[in-house]
């Protein structure tokens, strides 16, 4: 079943990209998106049954080279689990609504035929995608990690006839490889120590890891500290952090389902999937997760600072995606994966019902982007509004606060919040904090700029909105129900007590040392408790104890490393202070958002003056914002420009005069003699020879060999 | 079939022969008789050759299919393969029906060309079978004169000085390696390459003219062979007559000379230099690897700024011929099995990507990036090829280029992070490089007059590429179908230099010692 879930994208962009020719436009578009509900629906069949027990399957050898062996292999426990809905649901909805999205797009000149090759695209990326999170050695997720790339580049630059769209595409594939040469350097790194790059060997060998040292370059350095942070490197190309990020705002360029599926709900996920899924190593590596924490942190204010100033709706929402991936990093940085998964889970209902939602008020207005040319649409498309509505109530994270009764939003947010303040991190609370005021703030603004207020720009494209398909309203209202529900259905499940989390992801637990007694959780997770010589950790736990104000505190995460689909070391207990953390630091979060809806609500219905004023006082912040921190300036500057400048000296300079000339100079000095004896023989005299000579040793050679082989 | 090699290795000189002696004029009937007869000889010659994939015994490291004959002046003919050479041999008849296949539109002295290239299949084949180094240099340096001939003749505008400097280079290299030739034969007494395989060759250091040679003759003979194999790599920086020969030679020259001439360099460091003079080869490392960074780096650059297209892949080619060298001298089994790997790969690939400038200079004649643009408009089916391959170059795993590039990596990280480092950044400036000649050749509106009634690929193109397709995915998804056949050849060949150097080492204790 996993198999068939990892190849019917596979088989779909097939039949879809070569075939339809043979099949029809509509049969093969059919084709493509039948096989991804297949595919859905298998996944959900998987995450349901699943039991928590770490199952692989293995398809066929790869890459074979002494130690090293690896396999295209399936490894499927919860973290999969959560992937293939993740992807699989996000994807098949996508597929569908791009039915209604990409008929009779402008961009396409009559006859030509673009939505094959659209949905072989979508279904091609949907593949390589559930072949990183299947993966089950690094090799394999970097398939699938340069996979999604392709795919990525592809369908940004899919008007291929815009050269914005193609330079974006190379920039997102190119900044990309940046972060893909750290990755590869860890994966290089990791054979390098353990001598295999299989997930459980290099699980295990964790805790040997932490003692080695390992020199790299220019110093010996903790050997896991290297490989963590060189692997995070690969996640901040493929997650767009700061640094790396410059690629993703540019991504807006390809078509909105595009946008929806590829850079908002799951392929740039990938790289807070690649930390969590490195959780035994991070946990040993307390250098590399404190700079995941503080880059993470400084992204989500950084993007949402630029998403303040944004007129585009797709930007505001994709420096949206930014700053929203910048809470899962904080979270797993801090040690709490599963926050980190809980929030990539709601976070793709709601992000993508954003995006969908965006493209079809783009739909409706003729493709016109600019909110400036928006305003007052919520009657003309109501359904879009009303999913549009849910999706900011669920990102800005509406709930009722000290419960956890709200949007998806809410839960997930709070608890990487929560986990901030429990991991110890007060930077990373406290801009996350402010983080979530600016995310309240443009997510209202989008929301009162675009359906309220007056219509400006074009009179005839508001006379001619319209309200989108039924194709592609059903997948918002889909997406609507995740964005309101998922949180509260599996809040226990990500975020819950100790031992509900544990259950989730299959990982033993043991009691608190404290308590002093087995239970019938984990055997063996007990032993490790008590034997493991962490001698800071009773004194520890007893202390965590004083805090609970409830009692909770019974339970520690106890699996041995590779157990389980996450690994939480015994002494991390960030979980159970999350759940501790006082009042406050509760309501924060809340409050933040408050804020936010009020700021919004003051500048764009009570009193619309405002932003013009607050532009002209704050002109150099607001150009500074409005540039993106002059971020592709700097680095077309220091990277790009010098480059090309070099390449081109050491073509002319360095080729050219230094190596030509040089041989030139001394050796080469017979051409120019040679070059005008061969132009006396231009008839071809010199030519004919040479060729008559090598026939004739050709002949000897041959005769011989085969006069000899006789003897 | 006892003697499969000398069957596969001249059935094309004998074709040639045949189309020498028996073909005449240069009428359509007679261009037709020779496009035929050639792809017949090569297609035959690369049937028989599977014989020798299916007859070959992976876990015998030793050398295959041997054929051993007196032959004239006691000179001896010697033929083998073994696992390191035996898909270079394969991958010379698998690569040159298709060469002629693309050559189908040449229309000046279609005999010549077609008997040049047939001549040349048989020197390059010959010298990935040789075992005698008499034997091997004849095939070595005779390749040139085919190659020189095909880019003096049928080259483009500045083809003369391409020619002569490709032949000078690479001629100019190898007489130094004559020169240690002569000096093995007198140090060993034979010219077997199997007995001088075992053969130990001093490596005491010594000094010459006030110059202290740390290890000895070893290093001296490495140093002579070195001279000829990396210019025929090449290696930066004796690189440049690479690019212009590619630029001024016919398109089938191109795919030949960056398919298979290229891998010569490789084959001769993993066949003499490591296996023969180990401790030279320690001694010279680090020196090789960092000219490997330093090519895959500054060529890359270079290539990012070029306005011919030819030139662009050409400096690509040299690149992607730093990993094979830095693989090579990481000297463990991931950076060997790496370093044949790309070659393989390098040869499908390389060949398929001039071939793609091929099929537009046919259309276009012209190589400028410049005067192409928005070509998917009217080539989707070109456009899909050109940025499959395209994808390949860059190192996509999934193809071919992508396990080769890998395991090298791999190979030299054990060794020396810096050049690791340094070279890995690769993969950031080839994605430059190659998307932006993909994206102003292919992508975009076209809006050139000249361009308004290019056409898509023929079935003949078609026909060529296919083959080409097949086995860059097929590489990249199962491997095992290379690394299975070399594994156990580069293990040994491992082990013996560990072995050589030990052994050297033990040496120059016990001389220091007394």
């Amino acid at each position: 079943m996993e198999t068939t879930i990892l190849f019917a994208p596979l088989v779909g962009a097939i039949l879809c990209g070569f075939g339809w020719k043979f099949l029809g436009e509509k049969a093969a578009m059919w084709t493509a998106t039948g096989l991804l509900f297949l595919s859905c629906l298998l996944s959900w069949i998987v995450f349901f049954t699943f039991d928590g027990v770490t199952q692989q399957i293995e398809i066929l050898r790869w890459i074979e080279s002494g130690a090293l062996s690896t396999d295209w292999a399936i490894r499927l426990d919860r973290m999969t689990a959560i992937m293939l809905i993740v992807v699989t649901t996000v994807s098949a909805l996508v597929h569908l609504y791009s039915f209604g999205y990409m008929d009779h797009d402008p961009q396409w000149r009559e006859g030509e035929s673009y939505k094959p090759r659209f949905f072989a695209y979508l279904s091609f990326f949907t593949f390589a995608m559930l072949m990183l999170v299947t993966a089950d050695n690094l090799v394999q997720m970097f398939f699938g990690w340069e996979g999604v790339g392709v795919a990525s580049y592809l369908l940004i630059g899919f008007y291929y006839r815009k050269p914005s769209a193609n330079a974006a595409a190379m920039k997102a594939f190119i900044v990309n490889r940046v972060g893909d040469f750290g990755f590869a350097l860890g994966i290089f790194a990791l054979f390098f120590l353990v001598d295999s790059i299989n997930f459980d060997d290099i699980f295990a060998a964790a805790p040997t890891l932490a003692e080695t040292q390992l020199t790299f370059l220019w110093a010996e350095w903790s050997a896991i500290e290297v490989v963590c942070v060189l692997l995070f490197i690969g996640a901040m190309g493929k997650s767009a952090q700061l640094i790396l990020h410059t690629w993703l705002p540019d991504a807006m360029e390809g078509p909105t389902p595009v946008s929806a599926l590829i850079h908002a709900a799951t392929m740039v996920t990938a790289g807070v999937f690649l930390v969590c899924r490195m959780s035994p190593l991070m946990e040993f590596a307390p250098g590399a997760t404190g700079f995941i924490t503080v880059l993470g942190a400084t992204t989500a204010f950084f993007a949402a600072t630029v998403g303040l100033v944004q007129t585009d709706i797709k930007r505001v929402i994709a420096y949206s995606t930014c700053s929203q991936l910048g809470y899962m990093f904080v979270a797993a940085g801090v040690g709490m994966y599963s926050a980190a998964m809980f929030h990539l889970f709601t976070h793709a209902f709601f992000k993508a019902l954003l995006f969908l939602g965006a493209g079809s008020v783009i739909h409706a207005m003729h493709h016109e982007q600019d909110m400036m040319n928006y305003g007052n649409l919520r009657k003309k498309i109501p359904y879009t509004f009303a999913a549009m509505m849910i999706g900011t109530l669920a990102i800005t994270g509406v709930g009722i606060p000290l419960t956890h009764f709200g949007f998806a939003g809410f839960l997930s947010k709070d608890a990487i919040i929560e986990s901030a303040y429990a991991g110890g991190s007060s930077y990373g609370f406290w801009l996350l904090v402010v983080a979530a005021a600016m995310t309240s703030f443009y997510s209202w603004r989008l929301i009162l700029l675009t359906f309220y207020g007056e219509e400006r720009g074009d009179k005839h494209t508001h006379e001619h909105a319209h309200e989108s398909p039924m194709v592609m309203l059903v997948p918002l209202g889909v997406l609507s129900a995740g964005a309101v529900f998922a949180g509260m259905i599996w809040y226990n499940s990500f975020f819950g007590h100790t031992d509900q989390v544990a259950k989730f992801y299959g990982i033993p637990v043991a009691e608190a040392a404290a308590e002093g007694h087995d239970t019938s959780h984990g055997a063996s997770g007990s032993d490790t408790v008590s034997s493991d010589g962490h001698s800071d950790e009773a004194g520890h736990a007893d202390d965590e104890h004083g805090k609970a104000s409830s009692g909770e505190h019974h339970y520690v995460f106890a699996g041995e490393l590779g157990e389980g689909a996450l690994y939480m070391a015994p002494d991390n207990t960030v979980l159970d202070d999350a759940h501790a953390a006082p009042k406050w630091v509760k309501v924060s979060p809340f409050i933040a958002m408050a804020l936010g809806l009020i700021v919004a609500l003051w500048f764009y219905v009570w009193n619309p003056a405002m932003p013009g004023r607050m532009v002209e006082n704050f002109n150099p912040l607001y150009r500074f914002l409005k540039n993106k921190w002059y971020f592709d300036e700097l680095y077309d500057a220091i990277f790009v420009k010098p480059a090309l400048a070099i390449g081109r000296f050491l073509w002319k300079r360095g080729d050219g005069n230094t190596i030509d000339g040089f041989l030139n100079g001394v050796a080469m000095g017979v051409v120019p003699f040679f070059t005008r004896l061969a132009g006396k023989a231009q008839s071809g005299y010199i030519f004919t020879y040479a060729f008559w000579m090598v026939l004739g040793i050709a002949a000897l050679v041959t005769w011989m060999s085969i006069g000899g082989g006789a003897h | 079939m006892d003697n499969i090699l000398s069957i596969v290795t001249f059935v094309p000189a004998i074709a040639a022969l045949i189309l020498a002696v028996f073909l005449r004029g240069e009428d359509a009937a007679a261009q037709r008789n020779a496009k035929w007869g050639a792809l017949f000889a090569t297609t035959v010659t690369f049937l028989v050759s599977i014989g020798i994939y299916t007859g070959f015994d992976p876990a015998n490291t030793g050398f295959q299919f041997v054929e051993e004959a007196e032959w004239f002046m006691g000179l001896k003919y010697k033929m083998g393969v073994d696992g390191i050479s035996v898909l270079f041999v394969l991958l010379t008849t698998f690569i040159m029906p298709l060469t002629i296949l693309a050559s189908w539109n040449v229309e000046t002295r279609v005999k010549e060309y077609m008997i040049a290239f047939l001549l040349l299949e048989t020197l390059m084949l010959g010298v990935f079978m040789a075992l005698d180094l008499i034997l091997f240099y004849l095939f070595f340096e005779a390749g040139l004169i085919p190659m020189f001939l095909i880019i003096g003749i049928w080259g483009g505008k500045e083809r003369i000085y391409a020619s002569f400097k490709f032949f000078l280079y690479t001629f100019l290299g190898s007489v130094l390696m004559l020169v240690a030739m002569v000096a093995m034969y007198v140090d060993a007494g034979t010219t077997d390459i199997e007995a001088l395989m075992s053969h130990q060759f001093a490596s005491q250091s010594f000094s010459v003219l006030g110059i202290y040679v740390v290890g000895g003759m070893q290093t001296l003979m490495f140093l002579a062979f070195f001279a000829s194999f990396a210019v025929k790599m090449p290696m930066w920086p004796v690189h440049t007559w690479l690019p212009d020969a590619h630029v001024q030679a016919p398109t089938a020259g191109s795919v030949v000379l960056a398919a298979i001439l290229l891998k010569m360099g490789g084959y001769g460091f993993l066949r003499f230099s490591l296996p023969m003079f180990p401790v030279g080869a320690e001694v010279l490392t680090p020196l090789v690897l960092w000219m490997s960074a330093i090519a895959i780096v500054y060529t890359s650059l270079v290539a990012m700024v070029q306005e011919d297209m030819k030139k662009l892949i050409a400096y690509s080619s040299v690149a992607h011929m730093g990993f094979v060298t830095m693989g090579i001298f990481a000297a463990n089994q991931q950076g060997v099995d790496g370093a044949i790997f790309q070659m393989i790969s390098h040869g499908f690939i390389s060949a398929a990507l001039f071939l793609c400038v091929g099929v537009i200079y046919d259309r276009m004649h012209t190589r400028d990036i410049d005067a192409y643009g928005g070509l998917v408009n009217r080539m989707p089916a070109y456009a899909l090829v050109f940025m499959l391959f395209t994808m390949a170059n860059v190192g996509l795993p999934g193809t071919s280029g992508f396990v080769g590039e890998f395991l090298t990596l791999m190979g030299i990280f054990q060794v020396n992070t810096w050049v690791a480092a340094v070279a890995t950044s690769g993969v950031i400036f080839s994605a430059g490089y190659a998307l932006w000649l993909y994206r102003r050749v292919v992508f975009g509106d076209l809006i050139k007059e000249s361009l308004k009634s290019i056409t898509d690929m023929s079935s003949r193109e078609r026909a060529v590429f296919t083959p080409l397709i097949v086995m860059t995915i097929l590489l990249g998804v199962y491997p095992s179908l290379v690394t299975d056949i070399i594994g156990p050849s580069t293990a040994a060949l491992i082990s013996n230099y560990d072995t050589a150097l030990a052994a050297a080492e033990a040496a120059t204790q016990v001389a220091e010692t007394h």
